[in-house]
């Protein structure tokens, strides 16, 4: 069986990744790519890594038109712009994976505090499960609307939610993300010119990073209690891949084998989670660089007895687990397709 | 995709202290040689294997200059 697929604003990054994942997934077919800025070019053209395997052009449909005869839309549109189409694409009865962060928070409030806007459609928050797997499996089966997450985001839950389930900090936990470029997406600002860009280590966002409400929601979900948490933001000197550094302090008292446990319950037979940790060779934690092109996600973790701190660390590629990869995995569960179709791809090494 | 590169023969089982995985051993191992858990990458020294159990000590650490 396979299905039929619309992808909105294909031109990005992110679209480019949902179609090179989708181009060796053998249960859907693609029925429209739009692009509104390359309307009629070559698809080869803005994702050349595509070319000699998809042979189509992007179309300038409006996203009604995209995707009137798709099973499911992928809207890979800005921040703002999948609101004002959702509404109308509700309607036509189609399912939809929205890339964007217009649907993954749960309340208003939380759109004005960290988004500083007042969403227009509040009413349809609630209809929007939060495309991340490892947290929300049974709400995706069959589910007709999901919101993926962000991808620091993705990188801090995943890391995080086997400690707060089972272990409460006493402090704020805090988040330090590194990121590389093409998590600013695909258009070029001056802050992303060569020259500016290469070598940095840029401090972005010290406070008050808008997926930080994401990761208290959901941290907050899962444990059942008020998770408070602290992110800082890097732009570092790569082009795809997020390492988060993670501080957990606690009174517990907790020893290695206990955060081992923790884990070892919590993510029992994930596809994509992979513990990295090891005594020796060159990759003892999780390192981006090893993760790229694949939509695993590596988790490692250390105590530090001196302060009762747990650090946990993440790495996940930004544009894989941390957007396509993990909502063309959400679309496997909303099908009932294996989990793994389309995904299983080793990363690159070395890269 | 199958792939059978693993020693031949039967294998015995014991668990890792730190981790909690379980760390294969073969039944021809002789005391000396050296398991790594395949989680946390823990290294352990075959100490006996008597009528199929295994009974493992933390191997030495090797120091390593690992700082930068």
């Amino acid at each position: 069986m396979s299905i039929k697929i619309s992808i909105i604003g294909a031109s990005g990054y992110v679209g480019g990744e949902i179609l090179r994942i989708l181009a060796q997934h053998q249960h859907s077919e693609i029925v429209s790519l739009t692009s509104r800025q390359y309307a009629g070019e070559y698809v080869h053209r803005v994702h050349p890594n595509m070319k000699g395997i998809i042979n189509a052009k992007f179309t300038g449909d409006d996203p009604l038109k995209a995707s009137s005869n798709a099973d499911l839309v992928f809207l890979a549109l800005p921040h703002k712009a999948s609101v004002k189409v959702v509404p109308k694409l509700m309607k036509t009865g189609v399912r939809i994976i929205d890339m964007s962060a217009d649907f993954r928070l749960k309340t208003p409030e939380s759109y004005i505090r960290w988004y500083g806007y007042e969403h227009p459609n509040p009413e349809l928050l609630g209809k929007f499960v939060y495309g991340l797997p490892e947290l929300h499996r049974e709400e995706l089966r069959g589910a007709k609307y999901v919101s993926a997450p962000g991808c620091m985001a993705s990188a801090s839950i995943i890391g995080l939610a086997p400690m707060v389930k089972k272990y409460t900090p006493s402090a704020p936990i805090i988040v330090d993300a590194k990121i590389g470029s093409s998590g600013a997406g695909g258009k070029p600002s001056p802050s992303t010119h060569f020259s500016e860009r290469y070598g940095v280590i840029r401090p972005y966002k010290p406070t008050g990073h808008r997926h930080t409400a994401e990761i208290e929601q959901e941290l907050r979900l899962v444990s059942g209690k008020k998770i408070d948490v602290a992110m800082s933001a890097h732009a570092v000197n790569q082009v795809r891949g997020i390492l988060t550094t993670s501080h957990f302090i606690t009174d517990a008292g907790i020893k290695l084998p206990d955060v081992w446990k923790a884990y070892r319950e919590f993510y029992t037979s994930e596809p994509f989670v992979r513990f990295m940790m090891d005594k020796n060779g060159i990759y003892r934690f999780p390192d981006p660089k090893v993760v790229i092109g694949s939509n695993f996600v590596d988790i490692g973790f250390e105590i530090d007895p001196y302060i009762n701190r747990v650090v946990v660390l993440t790495a996940i590629d930004n544009l894989m687990k941390g957007a396509a990869g993990s909502a063309v995995q959400s679309m496997n569960v909303m099908f009932g397709f294996n989990e793994r179709e389309g995904l299983n791809m080793a990363a690159l090494h070395p890269v | 995709m199958s792939c059978s590169l693993a020693r031949s023969g039967n294998k015995m089982k014991a668990k890792c202290k730190e981790c909690g995985a379980d760390i294969e051993v073969p039944d021809d191992a002789l005391p000396g040689e050296i398991v790594t858990c395949p989680d946390c990458g823990l290294e352990y020294e075959v100490v006996s294997i008597t009528r199929g159990k295994v009974e493992l000590k933390l191997a030495e650490d090797v120091g390593e200059d690992w700082g930068e």
